[in-house]
């Protein structure tokens, strides 16, 4: 009987080179000659470029060239990235150029690259390079910078706004005009950085003899970056392979392509020699894409009985000094705030600001989190104001189950009508109160208050798009050694995607891992792919590699069939074996398939069968497959320190079917603890001329194991019926409860006080502050 | 800039007499002139811990220290932890066994401060094991695979330690 791996807890082929030190990360990449890079860096927010002068650098021993734009630019069709997914809200282009020529609009924009025979060397030189800079007004603050007196942020351009659209639906003017209560939020939601622990990096060969460029890129988008080079190069396809090597963690940012992906090439091809650069944590602050700050104004109308009748207000988006990406990250902030619950009637505006700080773009949960947390800010004003349970609040509005399929009035991004496909909301909110006990928690609370102690329980839910479509190829190949090769576009990033492709494949063939490889982002061998981001990969390269397998295994078993003189229906695989399955001694190696097809010149092919062993399949899916859950935590606030201690997070989450309990374990967790820091820890400042303030991990401050509690993960299975595997993405869901959960605990915990919380992050000092302030409010409404 | 001295250093019990610059960190030394890559480096700062090797026993930050410092010392990187190429240590057949790991870019880090506080704590509570691990950034995992790892390698390495 074959082995059945999806759903269960198989063991990751990606393990043993990483536990033993054998993995090959983009640092690790060798060839000989290899020089190596460091980029001169714009040390201001902004400021006009008058002169370079790299004659110094070039004299440091060692040091083989340094280029600026004035050398890239006779290699460059086109000299700027054009990234920018489509969209008609765009307001004006700001696209990056490879190198600043004469404005540099960020700290960290790369203004020259210094090649050395080693990378100390670089740095000695980079430091040389002597840049003249005439320093223009820099502007930080996202809503100064749309109002009209504001100076821009790029020399010359109109104005700082970058892109404007609504997300609407419903008579939302009508459901608050008759509004019974109407409550409204002034929100500031913050979030930092990607921070893989391991940061970027490129590593560039030109070959002159095959006129071939080969770059090692840390990308979750290898075919993107191949396809960018193209452009940008004017070459055609067949001239640029790009590899992904182990990538050290991805979290969003590795999936932009950036000006040092097409910099370091260009320097090997300007040098004929290959040339490596690997950025360092201090870059990785001021030249890795961010995401920042959002400005929410909302308010929700509901009826006397805390039903929602409607939702709206303005949303300001900070989108830094370029555009890295587009408009998506607050345009799935704008959608996700309806998600889980019945909304009639929506409305946000929403405007992107230009700033003079390094781009904005997705982050684990892209946005997402952020109109999550809108929502359940809202829902526990509305049980704060009408004295409700704030669980209570939150089952009279989430979507009833019987409405799945549930079409939201809401059209994506891409113009497709939103339809929540699956799932059973009430019941993930009920699992997740009913295992941190919700309802006996008001006496737990009082007892610890008498004691001096301030804990607190809150709750979040939330509704995350997953399986971003509309396709992700996946070819597998059964060779003459009998392994299994499946190739992909999807980029492996530390989320187990070798494993999960080869689970799927592994069910049609008996099951057994050991015989399969997976190449997962290598341009030269599947001429397509989108790469990984959005929870997307198991959605779509799951179904593909599925379809491919099940396709591969009838062929496989048709060759079987003829080798073995009997029916197809009559073998199973197993062990690397095709057999009859009534007499299993009666059996031929999947080696041996595998060349009664690869051809033996003179002889006919066996009974008519087409050459080779190998199937090809791009599942399509344009609608996303809604995952869901919901989150709780318990804090204890020190309300002499401001510190918030986590004593429990509990989440409960669907993602369909779980292809490997322990993989889907290991993303919730290792997302919840991302919302944590999120939460409690991470901020990104800059000051007043943009200067970056918190460029250091001891300044930046990452959540650690002691900080972090033992997160506890509850399971529901709602099969998504868009995909044959009836899966949803799992990725950044576990992100996405997590602020909401927090800051709805802290304001219990410190509900004798009065706090109310609407930002995140929330840090000691901001407590102690809202408990003071807290406190003189009430002295001058209730004097003694 | 670019003075040398040569140094003589034990890593994972083999010997290597080498000529090093003297500002090269030990980091740099041991993953670009002996090509021992399984060493990562994440902040070169000292504060990820994805560089920490096993000096004369020690723990210590590869990323902070010359390599002219390691002269005449012995060190244990990732490489050099499993017993054999065919077999893995206790500790890292824990993290495979218990999700220890996803990227494992920190993971080279994690394994050696985990058997310097294995080999002083044999019997850690969860508490002791997130002591252990908090000066070692992981964003992947969220610790949990971590902290369950290290309680198994605990037990294993009990069990292996009364069965001989």
């Amino acid at each position: 009987m074959s082995l059945r791996t999806f759903g269960n807890r198989v063991g990751r082929i990606e393990d043993p080179a990483l536990l033993t030190g054998n993995g090959r990360f983009i640092d690790d990449i060798k060839w000989p000659e290899l020089a190596h890079a460091a980029f001169v860096r714009s040390p201001l927010g902004h400021a006009a470029i008058t002169a370079i002068d790299t004659s110094a650098a070039l004299e440091v021993p060692g040091v083989l060239a340094v280029y600026t734009a004035a050398d890239f630019a006779p290699l460059l069709k086109i000299d700027r990235l054009i990234v920018g997914l489509p969209s008609p809200a765009y307001r004006q282009d700001v696209n990056r150029p490879v190198l600043a020529k004469d404005e540099v609009v960020h700290v960290g924009e790369p203004v020259a690259i210094v090649i050395a025979k080693d990378r100390y060397i670089a740095e000695d030189a980079a430091a040389l390079v002597n840049v003249d800079y005439e320093i223009l007004p820099a502007i930080g603050d996202a809503r100064a910078a749309l109002e009209k007196a504001s100076p821009t942020v790029h020399r010359g351009a109109p104005h700082n706004l970058l892109a404007e659209f609504d997300v609407a639906y419903g008579d939302v003017a009508r459901a608050f005009a008759g509004a019974p209560h109407v409550f409204r939020e002034t929100l500031w939601q913050h979030r930092g950085g990607g921070h893989s622990l391991e940061c970027r990096g490129a590593v560039a060969r030109y070959d002159a003899n095959e006129e071939r460029l080969t770059l090692f890129s840390s990308t979750q988008t290898p075919h993107t970056a191949m396809r960018l080079l193209c452009d940008m190069l004017g070459w055609d396809e067949h001239r640029v392979r790009v590899i992904t090597p182990d990538v050290g963690g991805g979290f969003g940012p590795k999936l932009i392509f950036y000006p040092e992906d097409v910099a370091v090439p260009l320097a090997a091809i300007l040098l004929q020699r290959p040339v490596k650069w690997v950025e360092d944590r201090r870059e990785h602050f001021v030249a890795t894409t961010q995401e920042r700050d959002q400005f929410w104004d909302v308010e929700i109308a509901v009826d006397g009985e805390a039903r929602i009748l409607g939702v709206r207000g303005t949303l300001i988006h900070e989108h830094g000094a370029y555009t890295a990406r587009g408009v998506n990250l607050p345009y799935e902030s704008a959608q996700t705030v309806t998600l889980a619950y019945e909304v009639p009637a929506y409305h946000l505006g929403v405007k992107l600001a230009l700033t003079n700080k390094v781009p904005v773009t997705p982050v684990r949960g892209a946005g997402q989190p952020q109109g999550a947390f809108a929502m359940e800010r809202l829902l526990d004003r509305v049980a704060r104001e009408l004295n409700l349970d704030r669980a209570e609040v939150r089952r009279r509005n989430l979507v009833a189950t019987e409405k799945m399929p549930y079409a939201k009035p809401l059209k994506s991004r891409g113009g497709m009508q939103v339809v929540l496909d699956s799932g059973n909301y009430p019941e993930m909110q009920r699992m997740v109160l009913d295992a941190v006990g919700w309802d006996d928690f008001r006496a737990r609370q009082l007892a610890a208050r008498a004691s001096g102690r301030y804990i607190g329980l809150g709750l979040a839910n939330f509704v995350k798009g997953t399986g971003r479509g509309p396709f992700e190829p996946v070819t597998i190949r059964l060779g003459p050694s009998g392994k299994i090769h499946i190739m992909t576009g999807a980029a492996a990033m530390g989320q187990s995607t070798k494993t999960m492709l080869a689970q799927i494949v592994a069910d049609q063939f008996g099951g057994a891992m050991d015989n399969i490889i997976v190449t997962a982002g290598d341009t030269a061998v599947i001429p397509m792919g989108m790469g990984g981001f959005n929870s997307r990969q198991a959605v779509m390269a799951g179904s593909s590699a599925h379809l491919a397998a099940v396709k591969l295994r009838e062929k496989t078993l048709a060759i079987g069939a003829k080798l073995l003189n009997v029916s197809a229906d009559e073998l199973d695989i197993d062990a690397g074996f095709v057999h009859v399955k009534t007499r299993p001694k009666i059996a031929a190696s999947l080696s041996d398939i595998a060349r009664a097809v690869a051809g033996i010149p003179g002889l006919a092919l066996p009974g008519g069968i087409a050459p080779g062993l190998e199937a090809s399949e791009a599942f399509v899916r344009d609608e996303m497959a809604f995952a869901n859950g919901a989150g709780a935590a318990e804090v204890e606030v020190d309300t002499e320190t401001g510190e918030v201690v986590l004593r429990r997070f509990v989440i409960a989450h669907d993602c369909g079917r779980v292809i490997n309990p322990m993989i889907v374990d290991g993303q919730i967790v290792g997302a919840a603890a991302h919302g944590i820091g999120n939460a409690l820890f991470e901020w990104m400042g800059f000051d007043a001329d943009c200067q970056p303030i918190t460029a250091t991990l001891a300044d930046y401050m990452l959540i650690t194991s002691t900080e972090t509690p033992h997160i506890e993960v509850l399971h529901m299975e709602s099969p998504s019926p868009l995909n044959p595997l009836g899966v949803k993405g799992v990725g950044e869901c576990g992100v996405m409860p997590s602020a909401p959960a927090i800051m709805s605990a802290i304001e219990d915990a410190l509900s004798p006080f009065g706090v109310k919380i609407t930002r995140t992050p929330i840090m000691p000092s901001e407590i102690l502050a809202a408990i003071h302030a807290a406190r003189r409010e009430k002295l001058r409404a209730d004097p003694l | 800039m670019s003075e040398t001295r040569k140094i003589a250093v034990t890593i994972n019990g083999k010997r290597y007499e080498e000529e090093v610059e003297v500002r090269w960190t030990l980091a740099d030394f041991m993953r670009q002139q002996l090509g021992l890559t399984g060493t990562h480096l994440g902040c070169e700062h000292g504060v990820c811990g994805a560089c920490t090797i096993l000096f004369d026993g020690y723990s210590a930050r590869s990323c902070l220290m010359l390599a002219v410092q390691a002269d005449g010392h012995e060190i244990l990187t990732v490489e050099g932890i499993a017993p054999s190429e065919d077999q893995m240590h206790p500790l890292q057949e824990a993290f495979r066994d218990n999700h220890g790991l996803q990227c494992g870019f920190c993971t080279p880090g994690m394994l050696t401060t985990l058997l310097e506080f294995l080999r002083d704590n044999p019997d850690p509570t969860e508490q002791e094991v997130r002591i252990a691990i908090s000066g070692n950034l992981c964003r992947c995992t969220g610790y949990q695979g971590i902290v369950a790892a290290a309680l198994d390698a605990a037990q294993r390495l009990k069990a292996a330690k009364e069965a001989s």
